[in-house]
């Protein structure tokens, strides 16, 4: 059972999907540069800038905040170029040095502040903290909402988010032909003056920019698993970057409701109390991940078998049109031969048998089957084809006649015949 | 007809030391004394050499010959450790809207979710400008380069659902919608069909007519004197260069190839064809 209170559960829903809508949005280039691991590496390394922020104005200052994880995310981008050249390492590996010393530097930073009592804390940074985003003073019904006092009361981080969100969606609109070029290749984006460097320096800081604008609500868990899983959902779902970057959204949005819901329903269902929303978002995220894996139209588990299967449907229809012509090529009365020589599993050569009939390319039953003028047209064609393949295989390249044809009989099913060759194959048999 | 053939050690005492001429405004390219290492490993070492304008022009050598790293190294993609290198006699950052390069097919992600248009679309990205959109103008270009190289009937397909051959004319349509005037190509001919090896040369043939010059890594020591009037014989150094007549011999061959029996069978026939070609 699920219930809605507008002063417990509004500001920390819209915080929890624009932090999730935001990240989304950037990490579609994150993955198309292969550098999904990048957005794990700033959002920790960010740290050290947010705490030497908050320790320079001595309380939470969004501006400055900002300001540091900003100069913290380009140092990191710095750094792990540095890495790279100067430690002679793979990128992997110079993302995993710097980020991890960066948070491990953050998190020392965060034990210094709390001796000075300062309320940080570390656990807030993974999981953030969206319960406290309740709205003590909020109206009753959703009808009083749209008011301008609404706007008024909306909590810091919410607007943070907002502005971090709209800015995201107006640095990918304006930049999009150069972020796509950038990302595509960058030789060439930087020859025709699009300089990749730059555009790579310009994305970081806005995957530095959500990351700080997220971290206070919904912590960097979230914000690692929402650069990557959105994207890499819709890679699945689509082959043109628009339509990609649309269907990153709709999944962001998705994570955020979904998980935001499950986190107080489904261990309710178990008599449990509510988990972490930013673990139960991402959760809901690897999910929506995993289904799209599987059910995706074009490039989904299922449907890569359902077409592996029909293409084998085919294959095997026509070869079982083959062996009946190669029969009546030899006279050899009605043999019961198909089963065996199509070599498939009796129910296999029943839906076979079910696919000739229904084109009327096969007459009669099993053991007296016969070709229809459409069947002994597609046999013809493709003994043809087996032969001249075989005629192929010997003169021109070489091979054993009594090596042909195994290969003759798969490229019968899918290359184009050899354009020419003698009345006969290898093994003395007539080429028609 | 001139053909400059570098012997070794390029300046033995009493030997006649060869003034390079002065970087002309015509010459679409000039390299001057350009050394590239890899990690202090010498790829290229002191190459010189003077591109004619107008023509076609190989590049061949055996593998690790530094072929690519030639041109990478004349576009500023790799560093050099010494050398100028000038195009129509200024530096490469005035020059570039004049020169087009085609990488090797394998350079990019060809599972990027683009079609062939968007990608042909990217050469024109220099004439549409920063943060301005792809117009109906510039897409309508596009899709004339593409029919240059037969492929406007598979301009809206993603890339990943093109053959190898296919890519490669894609790569080669949005070269020429850079409309530039010195292409640089990294072997395009590798690995493709023979539909795409016609298309290629056919677009080469043109973009020559057109008066533009284009200077390809090229691997196929058969193909060569039918296709380019120049060629750059290179193994670390520029072993010869000049004119395919004077300058692709079996001599030069075997001094660019070492003892690569197989290659140098190749070769002689090659040879042997070009010479039956002249006749």
């Amino acid at each position: 059972m699920i219930t809605f209170d507008i002063g417990a559960d509004l500001f920390p829903l819209i915080a929890c999907t624009l932090a999730a809508i935001c990240c989304g949005l950037l990490g579609n280039f994150l993955v198309l540069r292969k550098q999904s691991l990048m957005g794990d590496a700033i959002s920790h390394s960010v740290l050290p800038g947010l705490v030497l922020a908050f320790l320079v104005a001595a309380e939470i200052n969004p501006s400055v905040m900002f300001a540091g994880a900003a100069l913290a995310g380009l140092a990191t981008v710095v750094l792990i170029e540095a890495v790279k050249k100067v430690g002679n390492v793979e990128p992997g590996a110079a993302m995993g040095v710097v980020f991890s010393i960066m948070f491990a530097l953050g998190v020392l930073l965060i034990e210094q502040a709390a001796a000075r009592n300062i309320d940080l804390d570390a656990s807030c940074v993974l999981y953030g903290q969206p319960e406290s985003l309740a709205w003590f003073s909020a109206p009753p019904s959703f009808g009083d909402l749209f008011a301008w006092r609404t706007i008024g009361e909306m909590p810091r981080q919410v607007m943070t988010l907002l502005a971090m969100t709209l800015l995201s969606v107006i640095f990918i609109s304006v930049f999009f032909k150069e972020l796509r070029i950038a990302a595509f290749d960058p030789a060439l984006a930087t020859s025709l003056g699009f300089s990749a460097t730059l555009l790579h320096y310009a994305l970081m800081i806005a995957v530095a920019g959500a990351t700080v604008a997220s971290f206070e609500a919904v912590g960097s868990i979230l914000v690692i698993a929402m650069l990557v899983c959105p994207a890499a959902s819709a890679r699945l779902v689509s082959d043109r970057l628009l339509p990609q970057i649309l269907w990153s959204v709709a999944f962001a949005i998705a994570s955020g409701v979904v998980g935001y819901f499950a986190a107080i329903a489904v261990p309710a269902m178990f008599d449990r109390d509510a988990v972490s929303i930013a673990g139960s978002m991402t959760v809901v995220a690897g999910l929506l991940f995993a289904f799209t894996a599987v059910a995706s139209p074009t490039q989904g588990v299922l449907a890569r078998a359902f077409r592996q299967r029909k293409l084998a449907r085919l294959v095997a229809l026509e070869d079982l049109l083959a062996t009946i012509y190669r029969r009546d090529e030899q006279g050899v009365g009605a043999a019961p031969a198909a089963q065996a020589e199509v070599s498939l599993q009796s129910h296999r050569l029943q839906s076979v048998l079910r696919l000739a009939r229904k084109r009327s390319l096969v007459t009669g039953e099993l053991g007296s089957l016969a070709l229809t003028n459409d069947g002994r047209r597609v046999a013809e064609r493709l003994v043809r084809k087996h032969r001249l393949w075989e005629d192929y295989l010997v003169r021109k390249a070489g091979v054993a006649p009594d090596h042909v044809h195994e290969s003759a009989e798969r490229l019968e099913h899918f290359a184009p015949a050899p354009s020419d060759g003698p009345e006969k194959d290898p093994h003395g048999k007539p080429i028609p | 007809m001139t053909a400059t053939v570098h012997s070794k050690p390029r300046r033995r005492q009493g030997e006649v030391v060869i003034a390079r001429p002065e970087h002309s405004k015509e010459s679409p390219l000039s390299v001057h004394a350009m050394t590239v290492a890899y990690n202090k490993k010498p790829v290229l070492w002191d190459v010189d050499y003077d591109a004619p304008a107008n023509q076609l022009i190989a590049i061949v050598g055996p593998n690790g010959a530094g072929k690519s790293t030639f041109i990478k190294a004349c576009l500023g993609l790799v560093p050099s450790a010494s050398g100028q290198v000038e195009f129509w006699g200024d530096v490469y950052k005035r020059a570039r809207p004049r020169i087009g390069y085609v990488p090797q097919r394998e350079s990019v992600d060809w599972d990027f979710p683009v079609s062939a248009l968007d990608v042909v679309c990217m050469g024109r990205y220099r004439k549409i400008g920063w943060c301005r959109p792809v117009t109906r103008k510039h897409k309508r270009a596009a899709i004339e380069c593409l029919d240059r190289v037969g492929m406007a009937s598979l301009a809206k397909r993603q890339i990943s659902q093109l053959s190898g051959g296919q890519q490669q004319r894609v790569f080669l349509a949005r070269a020429l919608a850079q409309e530039s005037d010195l292409y640089f190509m990294d072997e395009p001919f590798a690995g493709v069909d023979a539909a795409t090896e016609r298309a290629i040369v056919d677009v080469l043939r043109d973009l020559r007519a057109s008066g533009k010059t284009v200077i390809v890594v090229h691997h196929d020591l058969q193909t060569v004197p039918e296709y380019f009037d120049h060629v750059i014989l290179l193994n670390m150094r520029v072993v010869a260069s000049g004119e395919v007549a004077d300058v692709f011999t079996q001599e030069n061959l075997q001094r660019t190839y070492g003892g690569r029996l197989t290659l140098l069978s190749e070769a002689s026939e090659a040879i042997a064809q070009a010479a039956s070609g002249r006749r």
